[in-house]
């Protein structure tokens, strides 16, 4: 007989169940993504799960460990649609392909896999392709109603596998930098805020039609809270410390410096704040921990964005912030029961 | 109005109370044997006052307690001891213990006791009369009861009662609240007394309306002053000790620290019921209720005799065919039984028969993703998921420094667990681990100490011989020296006719010194 001891029952949840919530999450930010920016979003995700499955089965071969429990756990798919999301839907296919592998390759499974890794796997799948293939991760598509031409699923299918556009159009004319990248280059030719804003990209809070897919993320986000698969201290840190520092330098140079809720709802701001930093492998575990990460990151995001080489900050300031984890959980240990010094906190009254 | 307070964490396991309270209390029958260990309680094994062959009377003491904690062991019924061996017992280690077997004689025949004012008896009296009944702490910790009612050494200002019953399953105290409310306030009193606490706080899980109401009732029939009945939040484990001392008073009593150091008692509601039994009416400790519930046809609680096989009590309740374990307490910190046979003891409060079904085995562990429900749950706000790491890596000194030895083992974060890490073992593992090594390190400490005492024995005694021989040397050619002065002097003497041999006496003397 096997081993038996208590506890005898256990709470339903399993892990595959967490990952697969939070795939589900993202369905709002992704039907926005592809109501705004057409169906390539949904081609790269494909890319990505099949190649993050594939990738996870033949490392998980190569290490001699069980590959369906592992497969079925959905964390690899996750990593891939993280990704996937992460990176312009127009790039040739084998961009979400190296990225994705090196992704679970890599940054997972030489460290030991499924728990291990110290850095978030999108992240690093991100940096790496935004690093090695810099030209082909500026593609953004346009957003509807922006552009001449938009493109079909089949056209859209034949570029990304084949690199073919139909005849007489050109790249520049369905592809355009992002909002972020916009804004910097705009601010460098010395123009106001305020004219750089009337450009047709913007639309009411920050980029047309990506500020749409970031309240998708944020609603998503949401039902992660509701459903207590993420606990706010990290998405509460994060947004509040991006928007406070970008306040700050609102406030003092408004001419030059765009306002915070621009950035809250511009690149991947949301999508970091409730699903990349979240990652619970990849961010502390105490929630005083969770708040001093989580703020660090926001300030990193806004210091690259503001004045750093790249458009948006969120994939680096995670890195960044990723290498601090022991630390913050070692020295953010909470007092235990009976050895702290705190006021009595009460429920309210005898029920 | 009461104010509560809030302990970090707990869960809402499903509780699986109702089916096990449509009925009321029922007397167990009398079963074919009783095997009666004489290990029930914490501290010292009690004496077998019996010999095999006796015939021994209902509540006539079998056991007579050993050494300061310990407690007393008496007959649940009438009949004839026919072993005193060793046999499995209730205890997770699967290891036998001394038990005494006693065949009824079926006429439940009582041996002549009888009470005693609690009111014209003196407490020390009092607490003798606890011992000598056996009474011991029926909540789980089975702690001698007359050493806990005993406030010379801590001013006691609360007491409370427990009547949390936070695990599933489990409603014995539940039942016993609901028919039993007067008994068990009037022991609550005979507590209070005994430790001169000004107030009692009864605290009892809002999801038992009905024990809560019968309380509250006999309360007021009574007039008991001082006490107050407190429906406290229904939250596993809000029925651990020192969690209700915390929900009831705010005060939080740290690891390694007796409550009494903080003014505060705590007795489970079984346990001053027995109290009140065995002073009121001089009944020892020989029944207890027990829940049976689980894979059984009638869930029921009964009022089962000390040493009753479990597999005759279940038997009671139509345990169905497809049980294959029996689990002694609830589904969170319960343990399995080494065997159906083993007798039912102090501390038995619920038999749960498990089958496949009912508990089924949990899915394939997978590694930990840090999602620290577990440290969200744990009400000794403890980070279990840095423990597990520890003790996975056998790193013990850094559990202790993150406190393992806090952890109350309820199970909380093993409950929640999304990768079904078997935590408490680990940390079970690894306190004993600890253990081991630190009864080690004593026995090293000693052996090494009795080593170098006698390395310094070897060395003194060495010495000792070294000077003794150069004193015999010294002497041996003081002598030499002495015979040659003295043959000298004789000679001089002889030549110049005068003796003076005294001036040789310091030598001596001086060899002499050094033979001391």
């Amino acid at each position: 007989m096997s081993a038996f001891f208590s506890p005898f029952i256990s709470k339903p949840d399993t892990v595959s169940q967490i990952m697969f919530k939070v795939l589900l999450a993202l369905i709002p930010g992704i039907a926005m993504y592809v109501w705004y920016f057409g169906p390539a979003i949904l081609v790269s995700i494909t890319l990505a799960s099949i190649t993050a499955l594939a990738t996870e089965a033949l490392m998980l071969k190569l290490r001699n460990r069980p590959i369906a429990p592992f497969l079925k756990d959905n964390s690899a798919l996750l990593t891939g649609w993280l990704l996937a999301l992460s990176i312009p839907p127009l790039a040739p296919w084998w961009l979400v392909v190296v990225g994705t592998a090196f992704a679970i390759s890599i940054s997972k499974h030489l460290y030991g896999g499924l728990g291990n890794n110290p850095f978030n796997p999108a992240m690093i799948g991100y940096a790496v392709l935004i690093i090695s293939f810099p030209v082909h991760m500026t593609h953004w598509i346009t957003p509807h109603g922006l552009g001449q031409i938009e493109l079909g699923l089949y056209d859209q299918l034949e570029y990304i596998f084949l690199g073919v556009l139909p005849p007489s159009v050109t790249l520049d004319a369905i592809t355009m930098a992002t909002p972020l990248d916009t804004l910097k280059t705009h601010l460098h030719l010395d123009e106001h805020i305020n004219e750089i804003l009337n450009l047709p990209i913007y639309g009411r809070l920050a980029g047309q039609g990506s500020e749409m897919v970031a309240w998708g993320f944020l609603l998503g986000g949401l039902y992660l809270l509701a459903s207590r698969i993420i606990s706010w201290h990290i998405p509460v840190a994060y947004l509040g410390s991006l928007f406070i520092t970008a306040g700050i330098f609102h406030l003092v140079d408004p001419a030059h410096y765009v306002t915070p809720v621009f950035h809250l709802f511009s690149g991947a701001a949301m999508l970091g704040a409730f699903f990349i930093l979240t990652d619970p492998v990849s961010s502390p575990t105490t929630n005083r921990g969770r708040l001093i990460f989580a703020a660090l990151a926001g300030l990193i995001t806004y210091l690259i964005r503001a004045f750093g080489g790249f458009p948006d900050g969120m994939a680096f300031a995670t890195l960044l912030v990723n290498i601090g984890v022991p630390l913050m959980d070692a020295y953010t240990q909470p007092k235990v029961f009976g050895k702290k010094a705190r006021p009595a906190d009460k429920t309210g009254g005898q029920p | 109005m009461r104010t509560l307070y809030k302990f970090h964490g707990g869960v809402h396991p499903p509780t699986h109370k109702a089916e096990s309270t449509h009925t009321s209390i029922v007397r167990a029958a009398l079963p074919s044997k009783l095997v009666i260990p004489l290990h029930q309680h914490v501290g010292n094994r009690a004496k077998p006052l019996v010999q095999v062959g006796d015939h021994v009377l209902k509540g006539q003491k079998i056991g007579l307690p050993e050494g300061r904690q310990s407690s007393a062991v008496h007959a649940s019924t009438s009949g004839t001891i026919t072993a005193i061996d060793l046999q499995l017992v209730a205890h997770p280690s699967g290891l036998p213990d001394l038990c005494i077997t006693l065949v009824p004689d079926g006429k439940d025949e009582w041996i002549t006791h009888q009470g005693v004012d609690p009111s014209q008896t003196p407490h020390s009296e009092l607490r003798h009369q606890l011992r000598k009944a056996g009474v011991v702490g029926l909540g789980g910790a089975v702690f001698p009861s007359d050493l806990k009612a005993d406030a010379r050494h801590h001013k006691i200002t609360t007491l409370v009662i427990n009547g949390a019953e936070c695990e599933p399953y489990i409603t014995c105290d539940d039942m016993l609240m609901r028919e039993r409310a007067a008994d068990i306030l009037r022991g609550a009193e005979l507590m209070r007394e005994l430790l001169g606490a000004k107030e009692v706080l009864i605290g009892i899980e809002d999801n038992k309306p009905e024990a809560l109401a019968a309380m509250r009732q006999a309360a007021l029939d009574d007039k008991h002053e001082h006490m107050e009945v407190i429906a406290v939040p229904t939250l596993y484990p809000g029925g651990g000790a020192k969690q209700l001392i915390r929900v009831l008073t705010g005060i939080e009593v740290a690891a390694g620290v007796r409550s009494t150091e903080m003014g505060v008692q705590c007795f489970n509601v079984a346990t001053v019921y027995s109290a009140w039994r065995a002073i009121a009416y001089g009944e020892p400790l020989i029944s207890r209720i027990v829940t049976v519930a689980g894979n059984v046809e009638r869930a029921q609680n009964y009022e089962v005799l000390i040493g009753t096989p479990v597999n005759e009590l279940v038997a009671l309740s139509g345990s169905k065919p497809d049980t294959d374990r029996h689990i002694m307490g609830g589904p969170m910190m319960g343990v399995d039984l080494p065997a159906a046979t083993v007798g039912v003891i102090k501390a038995t409060n619920c038999i749960i028969e498990s089958s496949p079904a009912l508990f089924p085995p949990s899915p394939p562990t997978l590694p930990c993703i840090r999602c620290a429900r577990c440290a969200e749950v744990c009400p000794a706000d403890l980070q279990p998921q840095e423990l597990y790491w520890f003790a996975k890596a056998k790193d013990f000194g850094k559990t202790q420094e993150y406190h393992l030895f806090d952890c109350i083992e309820c199970g909380a974060c093993s409950y929640v667990c999304p990768s079904h890490i078997p935590l408490v073992q680990y940390y079970l593992f690894a306190k004993g681990e600890i253990r081991v090594r630190r009864q080690e390190k004593q026995s090293a400490d000693k052996a090494r100490e009795r080593h170098e005492f006698r390395e310094l024995r070897i060395e003194r005694e060495k010495q000792e011989k070294a000077e003794k021989l150069a004193a015999k040397e010294k002497a041996a050619l003081d002598a030499k020296k002495h015979a040659a002065i003295s043959a000298q002097l004789q000679a001089e003497n002889s030549a110049a006719g005068t003796g003076d041999s005294h001036i040789l006496e310091p030598v001596q003397s001086e060899a002499g010194l050094t033979k001391e």
